[in-house]
């Protein structure tokens, strides 16, 4: 193959050869070329395969509307899929493939596909591989189609960093009118911000021999001379992806390839969009051949990388651009055959190689076709922020119309294609002076696709939609631009339809014979093109996202040897020791029971609710009625939503006449504190509430067990712990070396037990006093998931494990509150509905299986005979150590009447018969509860 | 992304704040009798209209609710307040 790299300098660097592979060939290209120009230079023009019919296909473009060169990239040993050819800068050593394509691009064993597109057209999948079930056939497609192989290796150190950023002008585009516009409003004093996606500035001026007495590069130097000078910044390889609520603009700066490219959220208070337009493919037969080209791309291929595509060029042009890329292209050597594709249907002849283009009865023997169907404005991100689209007739194009708050299009993407008239409009939007229009040359014969026409002709390259399938749709009645796209795919490819759009909606018009502007465009979202996901994580992963709640007592745990893990949010210890997890938690289940165990329950939640009205607004918060709770003493209760489903479950202690203290679930802090707020805020006088959440501040230290009452006595406290004194349900305060201490007489677990809260500054010394006074009688620390199973034996429920989104606290045995509190609380009027009278409620129940019998895995159904429909399942179900036996919790429809009841329970194909029984396996009478 | 005013924090980016509600809702008084078509309407029955709308909603981070006078077309926010004195 010859090589195809001309005289013309270009903007690569010859002195920098650059040798990479492509599908296992070999090949040298320069510093400054893409993957897309290096293999256009070596005379490679089969870079990939279409997505259905597995054609080979070649750029079209030369920059991001290239919709057919996507690659695997391999560098270094990290893959990156989906690199689009035409916008990836070659570096040293890169390994390319095509993706869709095996064994290579030029050979692909599945292109016999292509022999069956009558069979595969718009909707094949949806009419085909339905009956008898799509999925039969899921796996089979899902392994033919689709694009890149993801890595199964995450690469190290990509990872984005995002910053977020504010200037006064924003321009979008270093092209000849976004560097006059970005340098007028640089010089009239404006912080201005100027963004390209390549690594050179200009756009398509390299392309130009001289602008305004300038070369282009110089012209370009001066531009960005002046900004910089005047204070403003350029930021080059920046994509602005998306305008996003409130002006947002993300921004994707790229560096070095294989990083992640940083992430600029910018504010702008005005923004310019000067991103240009690009050239729109003609539909012809075999437009999609290797070697069919934009008359632009051509141009840009010669002007940045000095390549020229073809010697022997058929140049299929619509509009008076095309007399330019004429010079230029025949003044680096090619032979132009100029052809008027309005005066008649032509086709591209040839297979993999490009043979030659036919119109009518005359065959032209060229090597490429160079085909451009008028300029279509990049609006992509106009319509982002919401601006409108007007048709413009004389250009055959949606331009911009009214414009979105803050923003304004020049050049280019407004419609402006000449280069002087863009430089004015430039310069007095820059200046921020309203642009008058001036004589515009740009001119065109319209040229749109011409339903019923012979062949196949592409409209979405790649997504293989020609003309037929849009043909097709219209005919199944899928006229709507948005089902047309959906049915066909049209525009749905990782290039977003920059190319297809236009061509298929005015095959749809054309086919119903409407004016193109009446059938509309598809909505524009971001992203304008790909950008990796982690881009918009950042470093906000693991700790960074969601940071762990950390235990004051953690170095206390640490030192005891516990197993950490997250709990909640927390932090917490889930056992002590080294060994075998199930043995260990078994030992510290055992030594609750026998002796006592010492737990952390610092994440408990200590809400303070304070003032002259908090009775009355607890009294409203809780299912049961907290009015007639007095000093000192605590109530176990249900907070619900307002459809009364129980939200979470916990005591409230009354410290004083207007003081109490709420002790939520762990898990729930953040939002019972969220959901008092709301109701103290709103429904409430909340100069007379005050809500303190000082679950941090505090540390509770727990003790629990039948020797929980001899170990708190070695503590100097002052207090009679008797029982008559001290009794179930109540708590007290007191003093500890000048530190208030409060101690809670409460139990998750079935046994006696003291909750002892103290600063959290002071809690290692009273958690080294109490593992010390207990160590004696053969109390130990215990972990998060001895004390699941402690409050399972129990019965004990977890709100949230043990309960669903229907869970009401009639479900749960509570029924009192419900048949008789009489004052207004969340929830109330929802308890007396219709579904919450059904008799089938599921009901938590307790399920036993006999001695010996394997625990039920949690989350195993219940079922009726049949085995046609579930009745509950499982919520926790543990090897009880205190017991010998499995204990299980589930919650079962009508379950409170199906005591001694045996049912099924399903799981994994597996059946196994349980018995209803009471929710609690241990000390049912409560004797060691209240001891 | 947009940028919501706390009335006590200054604009702040949204995901500092949480829906609380459409601004008006009277729960109704459950003290006395209510019909579950009132009772329904009250938990679901949402305005949800197109354009300016007055909703409740939570800085997160200073726990203040207030109210928010927005367009929900447009995205444009009008005006914010406290939820305290005469809504807007
Ligand atoms: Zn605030």
């Amino acid at each position: 193959m010859t090589s195809h790299r001309t005289d013309r300098a270009g903007l690569i660097d010859r002195t920098q050869p650059r040798n990479f592979t492509f599908d296992g060939k070999a090949y040298r290209g320069f510093e400054g070329d893409t993957l897309a120009s290096a293999l256009l230079a070596n005379g490679v023009r089969v870079m990939g395969r279409s997505f259905k019919y597995h054609r080979p296909r070649g750029p079209w473009g030369a920059w991001v509307d290239d919709p057919n060169a996507i690659m695997t990239v391999t560098l270094d040993g990290r893959s990156f899929p989906n690199c689009p050819a035409a916008t990836t800068p070659l570096v040293e050593d890169m390994q390319a493939r095509a993706v869709n394509a095996w064994p290579s691009a030029a050979f692909d064993i599945k292109a016999g596909l292509d022999l069956f597109h009558r069979w595969l057209g718009a909707g094949f999948y949806y009419k085909t591989f339905m009956w008898p079930d799509w999925h039969l056939f899921e796996p089979m497609i899902r392994k033919m189609a689709g694009l890149g192989d993801i890595s199964r290796d995450a690469p190290k150190n990509y990872t984005a960093d995002q910053v977020h950023d504010h200037c006064e002008v924003l321009v979008i585009g270093g092209g000849a009118a976004g560097l006059a516009c970005a340098r007028a409003a640089a010089e009239a004093g404006r912080g201005v911000v100027l963004v390209d996606d390549h690594p050179i500035f200009g756009g398509g001026l390299h392309q130009s021999v001289q602008i305004e007495d300038r070369t282009p590069s110089e012209w370009i130097a001066d531009q960005l001379a002046a900004i910089m000078g005047a204070g403003g910044r350029v930021l080059p390889t920046t994509t602005a992806f998306g305008v996003y609520d409130h002006g947002l603009v993300g921004l994707a700066e790229y560096g070095a390839f294989g990083t992640a490219p940083h992430l600029h959220r910018m504010r702008a208070d005005r923004i310019v969009l000067a991103t240009g337009a690009l050239d729109r493919p003609v539909t012809f037969a075999g437009n999609d051949r290797p070697g069919v080209m934009a008359v632009d791309a051509a141009c840009e291929y010669l002007a940045r990388y000095g390549v020229l595509v073809g010697r022997r060029i058929a140049l299929a042009s619509n509009n008076s651009l095309a007399d330019a890329a004429e010079a230029m292209l025949t003044q680096a050597g090619a032979k132009i055959t100029r052809i008027s594709p309005q005066d008649g249907a032509i086709r591209a002849l040839g297979g993999k190689q490009l043979k030659g283009l036919a119109q009518g009865l005359r065959r032209h023997e060229v090597d490429t076709v160079l085909a451009s169907g008028g300029l279509t404005p990049l609006v992509h991100l106009w319509r982002h922020a919401g601006g409108k689209l007007d048709w413009c007739a004389a250009r055959q194009a949606f331009l911009p119309g009214a414009a979105p708050d803050g923003m304004v299009a020049i050049g280019a993407a407004n419609g402006t294609f000449d280069l002087d008239q863009a430089l004015s409009e430039a310069r007095a939007i820059g200046a921020g002076n309203a642009s008058d229009a001036a004589a515009r040359t740009y001119s065109l014969t319209p040229l749109w696709p011409e339903p019923g026409d012979k062949g196949r002709q592409w409209i979405d390259f790649q997504h293989d939609v020609t003309l037929k399938d849009v043909e097709l749709a219209a005919r199944e009645n899928y006229v709507s631009v948005e089902h047309l796209k959906r049915y066909t795919t049209l525009g749905m490819a990782s290039d977003q339809g920059k190319t297809s759009n236009m061509a298929g909606l005015a095959a749809m018009a054309a086919i119903q014979d409407r004016p193109l502007p009446e059938v509309g465009t598809t909505t524009f979202r971001p992203p304008f093109v790909p950008v990796p996901f982690e881009m918009y994580h950042g470093h906000h992963g693991k700790q960074l996202w969601h940071p762990l709640k950390r235990l004051a007592l953690e170095p206390q745990h640490r030192a005891a040897g516990a197993a950490l893990g997250e709990y909640g949010g927390w932090l917490r210890p889930g056992w002590y020791g080294t060994g075998n997890r199930g043995d260990l938690i078994r030992r510290e289940v055992l030594s609750a029971r026998n002796a006592a165990g010492i737990f952390d329950a610092s994440p408990l939640g200590k809400i303070e609710v304070m003032g002259p009205d908090a009775e009355d607004f607890v009294n409203f918060i809780y299912y049961n009625t907290i009015r007639t709770l007095k000093p000192g003493n605590i109530r176990y209760g249900f907070m619900l939503t307002e459809g009364g489903i129980v939200m979470d479950d916990g005591v409230i202690a009354r410290l004083t006449e207007n003081r109490f203290v709420i002790s939520c679930s762990s898990g729930h802090v953040d939002s019972v504190r969220e959901h008092l707020e709301a109701w103290r805020q709103d429904g409430n006088n909340p100069d007379r509430i005050f809500i303190h959440d000082l679950t941090q501040q505090w540390s509770t230290v727990t003790i629990t067990g039948p020797k929980a009452r001899d170990i708190l006595a070695k503590l100097p406290l002052g207090l009679d712990l008797s029982a008559q004194a001290f009794p179930h349900m109540t708590v007290q305060e007191t003093q500890r070396e000048e530190t208030p201490i409060r101690i809670a007489r409460v139990s998750f677990t079935g046994d006696i037990s003291y909750e002892i809260s103290i600063r959290s500054s002071r809690a290692s010394d009273l958690w080294d006093k109490v593992v010390a006074a207990g160590e004696p009688h053969g109390a130990t620390p215990i972990g998060i998931e001895a004390l699941s199973i402690l409050r399972a034996e129990k019965g004990y429920i977890m709100v949230g494990k043990d309960t669903d989104g229907e869970t009401m606290p009639h479900d749960l045995g509570i029924t009192i509150p419900r048949l008789k509190k009489k004052p207004a609380y969340i929830g109330d009027r929802s308890l007396h509905s219709d579904k919450a009278n059904l008799p089938d409620r599921k009901a938590l129940v307790g399920l036993a299986v006999g001695d010996g019998d394997k625990v039920l895995p949690t989350g195993a159904h219940i079922v009726d005979g049949t085995l046609s429909r579930s009745l509950g399942y499982v919520t926790s179900s543990y090897d009880s150590p205190t017991l010998g036996h499995p204990v299980a919790l589930g919650l079962l429809e009508n379950g409170s009447a199906r005591t001694g009841e045996i049912v099924s329970v399903w799981h994994m194909g597996e059946t196994r018969q349980a018995t209803v029984c009471a929710a609690c396996f241990f000390d049912p009478e409560g004797e060691r509860l209240h001891a | 992304m947009q940028i919501f005013p706390c009335p006590f924090c200054g604009p702040r980016n949204e995901t500092e704040f949480h829906f609380a509600g459409e601004l008006g809702k009277v729960r109704p008084d459950t003290g006395k009798e209510v019909n579950a078509r009132d009772w329904a309407t009250y938990l679901y029955a949402q305005r949800n209209e197109k354009g300016l709308v007055r909703e409740v909603w939570l800085h997160l981070t200073c726990s203040e609710l207030f109210v928010m006078e927005r367009d929900s077309l447009t995205m444009d926010v009008r005006a914010s307040k406290s939820l305290r004195g005469d809504a807007l």
